[in-house]
């Protein structure tokens, strides 16, 4: 080799930021030590067994620390697989080609089928190739009738994936007819068939796994640039439509090798599920190809491990369960974008707009009955809709930071410090009205509402602008709300 | 099979046919409201409520299962709301997530029902149609007949009594909101019955192929037809050819090519369906690609008879080579030698909008433009002018810019728009280039 390629190679690598390069090199290593675990562990017990049975505390200890060489060969096999689902999934999902995987995966099987009507006999490498055949066919199908008139791209999805599977039972009918006693593991392409794995299969999705992880690292850049601008990335020189057809053709190997461990209904919930539950941890696309990595790979290394413990779980099933249980619990207690903290958030914001209405209510209150003057706990409820429950809260939190002061009698009043803070608040309030009337032309009778949502987000750069185009600087406004005397 | 046999073949005929059109007539909404995938997720997630309605039940009476699944269907519908909006996941990968995982449940939970009973995932994607003619012993009709045709009186009377709703909700759901319907319940409505259909298909059809019928013939009459009726009509003639034609293939189409087996009348449902579809795309009157391809060489043609004759208006306007006729050489030379430059060369001559003569003893013939000719050059080469005219006026772009617009613009100019532009421009003699604008007509 030429030492001037092996420098702009090292170059290359040394441009990965430090994080990258981690990174990298960990997923390299790990999909290594598996593989080679693969290929070195030795011949055992089979587990193949289909009654449903607890098991023994020996039994379960032998499953967890892997001692069986099949249980072995499968939970490591699919944890490989769950790992490179996770990497490319997390491209597919980003480009909003999530479901794509579910067509392209029922596409396979008129391939596989014609292949053994073909061949008759099962061929593994043979099977596969058929399955890649017709799982190109059927994404170019999409592709080609996404761009018809009135051909909607969910539509052409569901189309491609109803007529191809429907193509493929039609030649199964065949097939089953012809009685060969051959056809019987086909079956195992749509449910998948883990438990029947052999150290070829694993050994196969190890080799899989590496070409995606490593395409993956390799094509870090352009795949991050065509996921969020498509059109920036083909303006920068970049090729898209090959770049397109690499990330596509990761999917359909990673797909392919998947056809027989979760079958052909349940490996899109690979390349989604994990990509989906990463997403709400991070908003770096490298921690979340990683993350992605790291749930596919432990959704099916635990899914695999309980389908071998209980016998007659479905390993397939219990992988993409497990999954599901990831996207639950990230969904839930995701830090930013989890439901949990959203919430907190929309409550704590909630309790901040409600102390806030109190204190302006109060602020209105002295404009009309005098500096100082004490409101009587009923009163509050005339001057704005609120619920008993509400006021107490917040009225015991507003006396606890001393914003107000409660009187012998149990009526309320502003303290020096509250009143500052009330009269920010109204007069924000107020300065929103003014330039609603003034600027925006609404009707006087119609600003109340909008400045009430408002007044607790105007940020002090935006207030100054308000003072500024209001003429406005020190006292608050008067109210544009003319209370004309009843006739 | 050897030949048709009324007792077996017609109930599964009847039984495809009910099925088909009762999926294709809902498939007509999903597909317009791009929500065919709904149908994908439905018919995957009822599974666990098969399941469970069985376990809880042990029975595989008709009513739990139906109460089961359409629990099952309502919530996928409502959780992939839940995680399209609370969790900010796009729309079909939120689909994607429950419908997957709902299904992993299902076929664990049947493979723990599956000692009791033959509930047979198999059975639920694939359908056992084959199996209806059995139960039709001494003149009964099959209770698989009767549910789909209960089923399909259900579907018609919803989209008959909710027409109006149906289609305002589709296309404006904003307008319906107004309107005072809550196009959120005919939402649910939908899905709801999205379920019931589902189920009842499954022992003919099977799930996968629900799916087929859901979206394939709607997509198919959405390619042929304008109106929402028409579509559902013939959306629901494209079932019912799907179904009859699945079975004919899946029965007789193996012995026609040789060899002694029948296959699943289902899947083939699907393939037929698929085919008309495919039909569709190529041959829809609007919207096929052969009707699109054919529009566009003609409208390439007319585009290329129209440069050339304003190729041979602007040679003798410019009286160039002394005011000889343009020669065959020159004009390959100046639009392009091709055939389709031919075959448009052939057609001006035909139509008389050019005169050939024999031209210099070495350049082969020359063309003049006729009185018609001349007339049509005209009005294209007074399109191209005004143009340039009005994009000189209107935008700030250079001279030499302008050429390029008109040179695409002038053969879609109406006399009325050339008229707006003149209007506008208050008429102008010259284009930017100082050449002079025809007049609208010769004579006038």
């Amino acid at each position: 080799m030429c030492p001037a390629f092996r420098q702009r190679e090292r170059d290359e690598w040394h441009l990965m930021s430090p994080r990258a390069r981690a990174l990298a090199a960990i997923g390299m290593a790990g999909v290594l030590w598996c593989g080679a675990t693969v290929v070195a562990s030795e011949p055992g017990r089979s587990i193949t067994d289909t009654s449903i049975r607890w098991p023994t505390w020996p039994e379960l200890a032998r499953a967890l620390a892997l001692r069986d060489y099949n249980t072995r060969v499968v939970v490591l096999g699919t944890a490989l697989l769950g790992v490179a689902a996770g990497v490319v999934g997390t491209f597919a999902y980003l480009r909003r080609r999530a479901l794509m995987g579910d067509a392209l995966s029922h596409a396979t099987l008129p391939g596989i089928a014609i292949v053994f009507l073909l061949t008759g006999a099962k061929s593994m490498p043979l099977l596969l190739m058929g399955a890649t055949i017709s799982g190109v066919l059927g994404v170019l199908a999409v592709l080609g009738m996404r761009r018809m008139p009135r051909i909607k791209e969910d539509a052409a999805i569901g189309i491609v994936l109803s007529v191809f599977f429907g193509f493929g039972m039609v030649l199964f009918g065949l097939i089953q007819q012809m009685q060969t006693g051959n056809e019987a593991g086909l079956a195992g392409f749509i449910y998948g068939k883990a438990a029947a794995m052999v150290a070829g299969d694993a050994r196969l999705i190890g080799v899989v796994a590496a070409v995606v992880v490593a395409a993956c690292a390799a094509l870090f850049k352009e795949f991050r640039v065509i996921c969020f601008d498509q059109e920036y990335a083909s303006s920068q020189g970049f090729r898209v439509p090959l770049i397109d057809l690499i990330m596509m053709g990761l999917v359909v190997m990673t797909t392919v090798v998947g056809l027989q461990a979760v079958g052909l209904i349940l490996i899109v919930a690979l390349l989604i599920i994990p990509a989906a539950a990463a997403r709400f941890w991070t908003d770096d696309l490298l921690v979340m190809v990683a993350l992605s990595g790291l749930f596919g790979g432990m959704s099916s290394l635990i899914g695999a491990t309980l389908s071998a413990i209980v016998s007659g779980l479905p390993t397939g099933a219990m992988i993409v369960l497990c999954a599901g249980v990831f996207f639950f619990f990230s969904m839930l207690i995701a830090p930013r974008r989890g439901v949990i903290a959203s919430a907190a958030r929309h409550w704590l914001l909630r309790r901040r707009v409600a102390y806030q209405h109190l204190l302006r209510a109060l602020a209105e209150y002295e404009e009309t009955h005098g500096e100082g003057a004490a409101i009587g706990r009923k009163d509050l409820f005339s001057v704005r809709s609120w619920s008993a429950a509400q006021v107490r809260r917040t009225l015991a939190r507003a006396v606890r930071s001393g914003d107000l002061a409660v009187l012998a009698d149990g009526s309320v009043r502003l303290t020096q410090r509250g009143r500052v803070e009330a009269l920010r608040i109204l007069r924000n309030h107020r300065l929103w009205e003014l330039y609603l009337i003034r600027h925006a032309d609404v009707a006087p009778s119609h600003v109340d509402r909008d400045a009430d949502e408002v007044e607790h987000v105007l940020s002090e750069a935006i207030v100054r602008d308000l003072e500024r185009a209001l003429d406005e600087v020190a006292r608050v406004p008067p109210s544009p709300h003319v209370r004309e005397p009843a006739p | 099979m050897t030949g048709w046999n009324w007792h077996l073949d017609g109930w599964i005929v009847l039984a495809g046919v009910l099925s088909a059109c009762s999926c294709a007539l809902l498939g007509n909404y999903l597909v317009l409201r791009r929500m065919s995938l709904m149908g994908d997720a439905i018919s995957h997630a009822v599974l666990p409520g098969l399941a469970i309605a069985f376990l809880v039940t042990h029975s595989r009476s008709a009513v739990p299962m139906f109460a089961g699944a359409v629990i099952a269907g309502v919530v996928t519908a409502v959780l992939s709301q839940a995680v399209n909006r609370h969790g900010k996941v796009e729309h079909g990968a939120a689909m994607g997530v429950v419908f997957s995982v709902l299904f992993a449940l299902g076929l664990i939970l049947i493979r723990q029902a599956a000692d009791h009973v033959d509930l047979d995932p198999g059975c639920v994607l694939y359908g056992n149609i084959a199996q209806i003619p059995l139960e039709a012993i001494g003149g009964r009709v099959p209770p698989q007949v009767v549910n789909l045709a209960v089923v399909l009186v259900v579907d018609v009377l919803f989209v008959v009594l909710f027409y109006k709703e149906l289609k305002i909700s589709t296309f404006d759901p904003e307008l319906a909101t107004t309107l005072g319907y809550n196009a959120d319940t005919l939402h649910y409505a939908l899905m709801v019955l999205v379920s019931v259909t589902t189920v009842a298909n499954f022992e003919s059809v099977g799930s996968i192929l629900v799916i087929a019928m859901l979206i394939v013939p709607a997509v198919t009459a959405h390619l042929l037809t304008d109106r929402l009726s028409a579509m559902i009509g013939v959306s629901l003639m494209a079932a019912c050819l799907s179904a009859i034609g699945g079975h004919v293939f899946a029965a007789f189409g193996p012995g026609w090519l040789g060899m002694k087996a029948a296959t699943n009348t289902s899947a083939m449902m699907a393939v037929v369906a698929g085919l008309l579809l495919c039909a569709a795309v190529l041959l829809a009157p609007r919207h096929g690609l052969v009707s699109r391809l054919l529009h566009r060489r003609q409208m390439r043609m007319t585009i290329l008879r129209e440069d050339i004759l304003g190729l041979l208006h602007r040679w003798q306007e410019m009286r160039a080579e002394g005011g000889r006729a343009m020669t065959h050489r020159e004009v390959l030379a100046a639009v392009g030698d091709t055939r389709s430059v031919r075959q448009a060369i052939r057609s001006l001559l035909r139509k008389q909008f050019v005169e050939k003569a024999s031209g210099p003893p070495d350049a082969g013939h020359t063309y003049r433009l006729s009185g018609d000719g001349q007339a049509r050059a005209a009005r294209l080469i007074r399109s191209h002018r005004l143009w340039e005219s009005y994009i000189d006026r209107h935008f700030n772009l250079p001279p030499d810019h302008v050429h390029m617009s008109a040179e695409r613009v002038e053969h879609f100019l109406t006399p009325e728009l050339r008229h707006e532009i003149e209007a506008d421009l208050t008429s102008p003699r010259t284009d930017p280039h100082g050449r002079e604008i025809p007049p609208e007509s010769i004579g006038g």
